[in-house]
């Protein structure tokens, strides 16, 4: 039992001097820092979004000429093909979406737009389908 | 002594996956082991095949979360050779530093699931809080933190403006301070050390006969470095170093992604100094030419295999996938495996499980299994590559 004792005295008084001089000067640089996280969602404003963020995605009717090539590129059948008085269009249900943007890239008239939304969740499905 | 088989996994609190290790011990000692990885079957090789080459690249791209810039990187070299089409050269360098952020990123990661294993959380919140850096500017460059898809088939995805490339070379300088200062910790420490030395041994030969790639086989002393041995996007103008460390354990592993981070680091700012002008995207048909192409890359966790046959449709007839995790496995065994006067301490398994950065996800292969019987068995190449023939004709 002593020996055990002495043996972990012995290591604790070894680390002292150096280690605990180290260790206080990086507590006390890090007392002042910034801190490194972000409290979401209290803190929703203080989240850094880029430009060009791949988030919700948003589509203007008035530039869309129906090429359908949207549909051709989308990997995971986010997009429906529907026609309407000025012809065929797309129908994007975000459900679906993996936020690839390829839809985005192919657009020839960029009636497609990938905004910085991120929060896409929703209760009510209907809410999530893009017309 | 008797021996007794412990298994360990398919859930674990000490492994991160999915992998069911069956350990043979003799007391306190490993003497045997046996792994099973088929828990994680996803079925994306089969998927790709229901998809367009150009569908394909997001689902690719979710083969692994980590290394997915490496996956999605294969797969457009490996499509863009059906083409035959000169690919530009600023894509080229865009493409290399985009990949080189993914690797730093990768290997900070690691570091800090390393620590954790040994117990030392300290580095795995710093490792981690660093990484935060790189992941921000890939946000910033691709749109997108972990599926950053930003390597597309004829090109990249975006230009890199003046501004954010300024703003990449200032998190380069924190990103190697950073690296420096953990490289100096990785060398010092006690902590580590004493957990980390001596633990994991793979010889050179073993390394060479298991076929281990990426940082196991350069922490055993061989040099072997996709990057430099067949390079694929700019590597033969970045100039770099191929890091090796001779220790052969964990140690080593840890040195060897340590100073490969400041080898990224320096790639990305000569990158990015002697970036081409000119376009970095052409367009390409939806359909390729028929015919095969196999492609390799130096993914964070070492080789990585692409393989698709074409026929001719924008579809593919088959598409392969060869993770590392999958080749580094037979060095996993090897090091598992007591002999001589190396000897495995049951203590010590998950960290040499950890040392070779598994993917199990990425990795879950076919076995066959006749129940009837009880009998499982694989195939080997020639006889997959014989019975596809004849399924072809």
């Amino acid at each position: 039992m002593e020996i055990s004792i002495t043996f972990s005295y012995n290591t604790v008084f070894d680390c002292e001097v150096d280690d605990i001089m180290s260790m206080l000067s990086e507590l006390l640089r890090n007392l002042f820092k910034k801190r490194a996280t972000v409290l979401y969602p209290e803190e929703r404003d203080k989240v850094h979004v880029p430009e060009g963020y791949r988030g919700k995605l948003e589509f203007y009717r008035e530039k869309c000429i129906g090429c359908t090539l949207c549909y051709q590129v989308c990997p995971s059948y986010t997009i429906e093909i529907v026609v309407d008085e000025k012809g065929k269009r797309p129908v994007f249900n975000l459900a679906r979406c993996t936020y690839c943007g390829q839809c985005e890239d192919i657009c020839p008239t960029k009636s497609i737009h990938l905004t910085k939304q991120f929060e896409v969740i929703s209760l009510d499905k209907k809410d999530l389908v893009v017309k | 002594m008797a021996t007794f088989d412990i298994p360990i996994g398919p859930q674990h609190p000490a492994l991160p996956e999915p992998l069911l290790l069956k350990l043979e011990v003799e007391g306190e000692t490993v003497v045997g082991v046996d792994f099973d990885v088929s828990y994680m079957h996803r079925g994306i090789e089969k998927l790709l095949e229901t998809k367009t080459y150009f569908q394909g690249l997001p689902l690719v791209e979710r083969i692994c979360g980590i290394c997915n810039a490496a996956h999605g990187l294969c797969y457009t070299l490996n499509v863009e050779k059906l083409y035959d089409k000169e690919i530009p050269p600023r894509a080229q360098y865009l493409r290399l530093i985009v990949e080189e952020l993914s690797r730093i990123h990768s290997h900070l990661l690691w570091l800090g699931v390393a620590a954790f294993e040994i117990g030392f959380n300290t580095m795995f919140m710093y490792t981690w809080r660093d990484r935060e850096y790189v992941m921000d500017m890939l946000e910033a460059i691709t749109g997108n933190r972990v599926t950053t898809e930003y390597s597309q088939i004829g090109g990249v995805r975006r230009d890199i403006s003046p501004e954010l490339a300024d703003k990449l070379l200032k998190t380069m300088n924190v990103v190697e301070e950073r690296t420096k200062y953990y490289i100096k910790v990785a060398l010092t420490e006690p902590t580590i050390a004493k957990r980390t030395q001596g633990v994991g041994y793979l010889s050179p030969e073993d390394a060479k006969s298991t076929c281990s790639v990426g940082p196991i086989i350069r922490a055993s002393g061989i040099k072997f470095d996709i990057r430099a041995d067949d390079p694929y996007a700019a590597h033969e103008e970045v100039p770099f170093n191929v890091i090796t460390y001779d220790s052969c354990d964990v140690f080593g592993r840890v040195v060897v992604r340590a100073q490969e981070l400041l080898e990224c680091v320096n790639m990305i700012r000569y990158a990015l100094k002697n970036l081409p002008s000119g376009p970095f995207r052409i367009k390409l048909p939806m359909k390729p030419n028929a015919g095969e192409a196999l492609t390799r890359v130096e993914a964070p966790r070492g080789e990585l295999l692409h393989y698709t046959l074409c026929e001719g449709t924008p579809k593919p007839y088959r598409y392969k996938v060869r993770t590392p995790t999958l080749a580094n496995l037979g060095a996993l065994r090897a090091m598992l495996t007591s002999k001589g006067r190396y000897v495995v301490n049951i203590g010590d398994v998950p960290i040499i499980y950890g040392s070779i950065d598994p993917c199990i996800c990425c990795t879950a292969r076919v076995q066959f299994i006749d129940i009837k019987k009880d009998k499982t068995w694989t195939w080997t190449l020639d006889e997959i590559r014989n019975r596809s023939r004849r399924m072809r004709v």
